[in-house]
Order: structure tokens, then sequence, then C-alpha cells
């Protein structure tokens, strides 16, 4: 019937539909529908830029406006992959602006941006829109500086997490008078100071701005100036709060707050004075949607447990665990509206006296809407992880972190199998799980077997044998992501279906048990799959022995063939 | 404690604190003794101590004994808490790269925020000499506390940054930067440039710059930012001018 339609009808049909998996069905019902799809696609996804060549994305696409892609694997924000591993966006910039895509959009994770790829970026494509990058590095204030002064259109400036050099030149300042069109601008992960005068006079001619998120350099008299000429922002990111509660400063900027009716999303406070009182923020909190304080190192648990209780609106809150078990109970009663959760330790190995199975039990009790959560504790039991699972079904995300990787159950000593177990049986749409704590094969035989939505599997210290590894592979048929650290699966797990991995994106092994043959060997199989080894030894006469255990593989489906940017101690098999 | 923080100056301090205690298993020897060096500064505070003990037990004695014996004089109490007091706890093995799993970023962020609080609490405690600044033409004025810089290039750097929403902005403000360097002083004096001016014990108003920082320090009750032209009429000028004249 599709047939009879002129292209035109088609097109108009497929305009309506926008995410990517769908798109991606719509493109594999026949070649019509192929054609059609593929020259009005705008937006493209890649989970592994080495997955495809640009050249070949882009002779696919040539309609394409906005490009989301995503270099080291997820393992690498721990530092587990060695510095220059790669994810390089250069080439990709390259070959988009030669082929002269109208890109639009760039977002980026995770990967290796340079201050070159920047200036190109800036100057080859005249509508530009919007860059945001997520944990990447490799370049300074003076890419920004480009950014800022060659893009006439941009909309959204979002930086977050990176590792960015401070230049010390006034990227900010860079902005020509004529850039008018700012809609978001994040620059709290930037680590040194801003023209403020600059900044002031961006916001001003900037109507359109919504979203401000300020770095730690910018002081409380700045920000009261910044929010007294923004009114309309919705999400502000406070760079520093440090302040004396008796200077004028302060006072004028508890009467500006009042005036911010529009704020439903905060975030910041990377500077805070000892004792911090946020009684200046009360009365914005009932408006509030989204609240991230967990950069706010400083600010004691009892006033954050204050300034909770006036949040009822509350969605999505990420804080640190000195709230305490007692804490989370408050945010329990408070925000019934609550989505998504995460607690994060406030020290390097977590805060003692911080939260426990308790908090999150309370929580559950309280939030029957949550359904992502990121969780760092001291301990967790078995009872607490089926009481959470018979509460809150409706868990999209669960990423658990014990902070002693090993620890059973704080209570019987049992492992936390029937816990996990609990929780994958009862959230059916469960597509993100981290585990933690002791773990036997068992948990992954629950996993394999109840877990029908997951794409993306975390294990660290868990299991027992091959067997843990293969329920996973033969149970989870949605799985995308896989990665393993510290687990005793070896090369049996590996070998025993190797055309799995061509379902899935990638599959990282590290510290576990398979050897340098049996990766041999798989690469042999699926010459679709790029199989890396990295052999981070200093010695230079160390061969690769086909029964040396491998200490770190990262294996990935491929279209693009070996990769040519790989450092010395990266072996493609 | 003051030589622990000292020490991370010493060693580049945002370096130090990427690692938190969290020693590669294969690195160099090298980093690795600046690892341990870190790893032990790292646990300074005695929450973290105990928790460092309680972790995967993997966790290690630290093995930092013979690497310092400044460090180690310092923190004997905190090197006693580490070693595993509990008998039930299995031997001590070495301690894991990249766990907890918590992003570089936000681990680099958090200890930069704790050194900086650390910091800054002790630079409010011993007798803070705030003075305030005035800057011609501005609508308010500033206190700063003058033991807070160690130099007039801080001092310089951090009031025009507080002051300069009030320049008309370029890229850089000359000004404010250039005060130090004499043989512009003519120039900015000459210009609407502002130069910056103190009132001193005994009440008179002088040049920013002419004596040694610490007798700065000691002796400035206040700071004004003029217009170069009111410093000249102000007679700063000659004294200028005569300076130059014999440093030439």
């Amino acid at each position: 019937m599709m047939n009879y339609f002129p292209d035109e009808v088609i097109e108009h049909i497929f305009d309506y539909v926008a995410s990517h998996r769908d798109r991606n069905v719509l493109s594999l019902v026949c070649k019509s529908w192929y054609r059609i799809e593929r020259w009005t696609r705008q937006r493209v996804f890649i989970g592994n830029c080495y997955s495809i060549t640009p050249e070949r994305l882009i002779r696919r696409f040539p309609g394409l406006k906005s490009l989301t892609l995503k270099g080291k694997p997820h393992f690498a924000d721990f530092s587990l992959v060695p510095y220059d591993w790669g994810g390089f966006v250069y080439p990709w910039i390259e070959a988009l602006a030669k082929s002269r895509v109208g890109l639009e959009e760039l977002r980026l994770k995770r990967m290796v941006v340079s201050d070159e790829s920047l200036e190109l970026l800036s100057r080859s494509f005249t509508h530009f829109k919007s860059l945001v990058l997520v944990s990447c590095e490799g370049f300074t204030t003076d890419g920004l500086a480009a950014i800022a002064a060659n893009c006439r259109f941009l909309r959204e400036l979002d930086l977050q997490e990176n590792e960015v050099e401070d230049h010390k030149g006034q990227w900010l300042s860079c902005f020509p008078d004529s850039c008018t069109s700012l809609v978001s601008l994040n620059f709290a992960c930037l680590k040194g100071e801003v023209s403020l005068g600059a900044l002031e006079r961006l916001v001003a001619r900037s109507p359109n701005l919504k979203s401000l998120k300020l770095n730690r350099s910018v002081p409380l008299d700045a920000l009261q100036r910044i929010m007294m000429r923004a009114p309309q922002l919705a999400d502000l990111g406070i760079g520093s709060f440090d302040h004396d509660p008796e200077s004028e400063a302060y006072i004028k900027l508890k009467n500006t707050i009042l005036k911010c009716r529009s704020l439903t999303s905060l975030s910041g406070f990377l500077e805070v004075p000892p004792h911090c009182s946020l009684a200046a923020i009360y009365p914005i909190c009932p408006n509030l949607t989204s609240l991230n304080l967990s950069y706010a190192a400083g600010i004691q648990g009892s006033e954050l447990i204050k300034l909770v209780r006036h949040c009822v609106k509350l969605q999505r809150l990420w804080i640190m665990d000195c709230i305490g078990d007692e804490g989370l109970g408050v945010v329990a009663m408070t925000c019934k509206y609550l989505q998504e959760l995460r607690v994060f330790p406030s020290a390097p190995y977590g805060n003692p006296a911080a939260v426990t199975e308790k908090g999150l039990v309370a929580i559950s009790m309280g939030c029957p809407k949550l359904h992502s959560l990121l969780y760092f504790c001291h301990q967790m039991t078995n009872a607490a992880l089926i009481t959470v699972a018979k509460n809150c079904p409706n868990f999209i995300r669960f990423r658990l972190c014990i902070l002693d990787a090993l620890k059973p159950d704080a209570d019987t000593m049992q492992p936390l199998d029937e816990g996990f177990g609990a929780i994958v049986q009862s959230c059916r749409q469960l597509r993100r799980l981290s585990l933690s704590g002791r773990l036997t094969d068992q948990v992954f035989l629950y996993i394999g077997m109840y877990a029908e939505q997951l794409e993306m599997l975390s294990i660290a210290f868990a299991g027992e044998s091959d067997k843990g590894m293969l329920y996973v592979l033969n149970g989870c048929k949605k799985l995308r992501k896989l990665e393993i650290r510290d687990c005793p699966f070896g090369n049996m797990a590996l070998l025993t279906d190797v055309g799995k991995y061509e379902t899935m994106r990638s599959l990282w092994m590290s510290s576990c048990e398979v050897t340098v043959g049996a990766c041999k060997s798989l690469a042999k199989k699926m010459p679709m799959l790029n199989v890396e080894i990295f052999n981070e030894n200093e010695q230079e006469d160390c061969s690769l022995e086909d029964g040396q255990r491998v200490e770190k593989m990262y294996l990935y489906r491929t279209l693009a063939g070996k990769r040519k940017d790989a450092p010395e101690y990266v072996w493609t098999l | 404690m003051e030589v622990g923080l000292k020490k991370k100056e010493n060693m580049g301090f945002e370096e130090t604190e990427l690692r938190l205690g969290l020693p590669g298993n294969a690195v160099s020897a090298a980093t690795e003794e600046v690892v341990r060096k870190r790893g032990f500064s790292e646990t300074d505070t005695d929450d973290e101590t105990a928790a460092v003990d309680l972790m995967l037990n993997l966790s290690s004695k630290e093995p930092t004994t013979g690497a310092d014996p400044t460090d180690k004089h310092n923190n004997l109490r905190k090197e006693k808490t580490l070693l595993p007091a509990d008998p039930a706890k299995p031997p001590a093995k070495a301690q894991v790269v990249g766990w907890p799993p918590v992003r570089s970023f936000r681990k680099n962020m958090l200890a930069v925020q704790k050194s900086v609080g650390e910091e800054s609490e002790k630079n409010r405690s011993p007798n803070p000499s705030f003075v305030k600044v005035s800057m011609d033409g501005a609508p308010y004025l500033r206190k700063v506390d003058l033991k807070m810089y160690k130099s007039y290039r801080e001092l310089s750097d951090s009031l025009g940054n507080m002051f300069s929403s009030f320049t008309i902005g370029n890229c850089e403000s000359q000004g404010m930067k250039d005060f130090m360097n004499e043989s512009k002083l003519m120039d900015l004096l000459n210009s609407s440039d502002y130069v910056p001016t103190y009132e001193d014990k005994d009440g008179d108003w002088m040049l920013v710059g002419d004596v040694p920082w610490e007798m700065f320090v000691e002796s400035c009750k206040r700071l004004r930012i003029m217009k170069g032209k009111e410093a000249i009429g102000l007679g700063l000028a000659p004294r200028a001018m005569a300076k130059s004249k014999n440093r030439s």
C-alpha cells in the first residue's frame, strides 16, 4: 500500500519518527524506505566512534545535522583505559567539513577533542548551533575561544565534567557583541577564572538564555548581578556560594532569588563557606524538579536535610552520602514525584556514617515513581533489595555500588544473589544494571533468566566460574554492552557463543581469566569484530604468547576494520 | 598536616589529587613512588583512614612507611590506625585501580574542594587583615583580606577580577596588570587607566608597589583605585617621575 504514496508523503510520515531505533527499523523495511529514510535522516547516534568511518556515515546520510559520538569504553571513567587509547574527534570533524554537511549539533562523550578540532569545527559550519562535550579531554580554553568567536548562531555550549586546560586567555570575552542567541551555557567544569564583566554582558544580551552553569571562580556578587539580568533562567548552576552572611552582597542575593520564579533546576555550589546555610535558596525549592548537589562538598548533612524538606516537586536528585539514611528518609517523605536518585560518596572510600540499605528502603517506600538509581553505600542486604524490588517495579536503571566490593549481606553474611535476583525478576523493564558485593554464579542465572530487556551490565569482583558469564550471554537477548572486571571468567565463557558479540556494541574484560590464544581465536572467527588487547608492560621483548593471561581486552563490532590510530600498547588481533 | 599539604604543592597539586590513593598495578617505579606518597597524604582525615582499611579487604597497610620519613613523622598516629586492628579482616593486598567506580573528574573536584576548604580554614583564623577597596566610579566598595595574598601580582589579579565588571571590557585589562611595570607608569598616569593607591598608617596616600609586600600589608589601611588623572592631581606623579629618573 505504501508503495503507491509518492516519496514526499512517506518523507512527511517519517518526520514524525524521531527515535534512532525506530528510524533504523524503518530503513530495513525495503529498499525504497531505506532510500527515503537516509535522505531525510537528520540526527544520527554513533555509540562507538570506531564502529564506522565518518566517510561512510556521510555517504549514507548526506542530510546530517546532528551527530552524537561516543569514544572510549565506559571503564575509562575509572582510569582503567590508558591515556592515549584513542577516541579522537578530529577525523570526524575533518570529514564533515570536507563533505559540506550542514552540521548544526555535535554531542561527544569520552572523546579526545583537540583545540584544532574545535577551531576547525567553529570555522566549517555556518549554522552550527550546539556543542555538548561530556567527559572529554584534550582541549584548552583556546579552543573554547574559537567556538565563542566564530559560531555566529551558537545556542548551546554545554561542558560537562571535561578535563580542560586553562590558558588564562579570556575565552568568554570572545563572544562577539552580535552573539545574542545563547540558550544554554555550562562552564562549571572549568578551573580558571573568566572575565566577570564579559559574562554579565553576555547574559544581558542573551534574552533566550534558559540554562546557565557557572564555575567556581564566579563569586556571589557576580551571581547576584547575573540573576538580576536573567530572571527567565530555568536552570542555574551556582559557582561560588562563598559569602559573609552579613554582607550586602548576600542580602542582595537573597532578594534576587525571590524574583527567580522560573527556576526549576539547580546545581553547583562548587565552593561554600564552612557551616554554610542554604536558607537563601528555600524560597525557590518548591519549584525545583531537579537538584544536583553532588559537587557541593562542605554542605553538612543537616543542612541538606533542611533544604530537601522544601523540595516537594523534585523529580531528579543528585546528592552526596553525607545526607545519611535519615536524610534519605526525609527525601522519601517529601519528594513523592522522585524519578531519579544518585547518591555519591563524599570521601574517596565513603563516609562510614553515611548511607546503608536503610536509606534505600526508605526511598523505595516513599518514592514509587523511582526508575533510575545510582547508589554508593557501605552495606546492603538481600532483605532490603527484595523490599526495594517489591516497592519499585519500574526500575530502568539500577546501579548499586557497595564500597567494599566483596561485602556480603551485612546481616546474614550471604552473597547478595537473592537480592539482585529479586530486582531483575520484579523490574521487567530494566535496561541497565550494575552489581557489587559478594556474588556467586547464581545471580547471573537470575539475570539470564529474567532480565529480558537488559542492555547494559557492569560486573566487578563477582562470580565463581565461566557459567556465570554464560548465563548472561545466553539469556540476555537484548544485551548491548557488557563490562567485566576482576571476575573468574575465562576462555570457555568467551568462546562459547562468538556470534553473540556481533549483536552487541562492545565487551570489556579486565583482570579476568581469558588468554591471548582465546582472543586470537575469537578475532580469527569474527572478522567483523575488533579485538583489542592492551599490553601495558614496559618490556620491549614481550611477545604475546597464547597461554598468557590478558590484562585488558576490549572488543567491539565494526564496519571500519582495524583502526589506524591505536597506540603501541594496543594490539588489534 | 602542613608538610603534607606543602608536599602536594611541590608535586604539582592537581596531578597528585588524581589518584586519591588508588595506585595502578602496572605503574612504573617512579610514579609508583609518587603515588605512594600521595596515597598517604590522601588519608589525612580521621574518617577516611578507617574507611580505607575497610575497603574490599584489599586495602593495603599503606606501604608508605619507608617512602617519606617526614610524612611518617607527622602522621604516625594515623599510620597506626591504618594497620588492620581487627584480626577478622583478611591480610591486606594491593589497592585497586578504579574502585569505587567514581569518575576521575568527580574525584579530582572533591579533592580540590577539600584542600581549598582546608586552606581557607587556615587562612581565615590567624589575624585576617581586611581593608576596604574603593574604585572611582564603582557603585560600592569591596573588602579584601591582604593576608590572603603573597605578592602584589596576586592582589592585582584579584582586584582586577573584582572590578572588571566596571571597566569597559577588553580581552585584557591592561591598566591593572601593568601597574607594577615602572616604565608604563607614566602612560598610566597620563591615560585614563586606573592607578592603585593606599592609605598608610600615617594617613598618607601612597602609590602601591614601592615597598616590599610584607611592609605594605602591615601599613596599608585602605585601598583606592584611582583614575590616572586624579593620581597626578594628588602629587603622586612627581614621585613616580623622580623614581623613573633614578632608575634609568
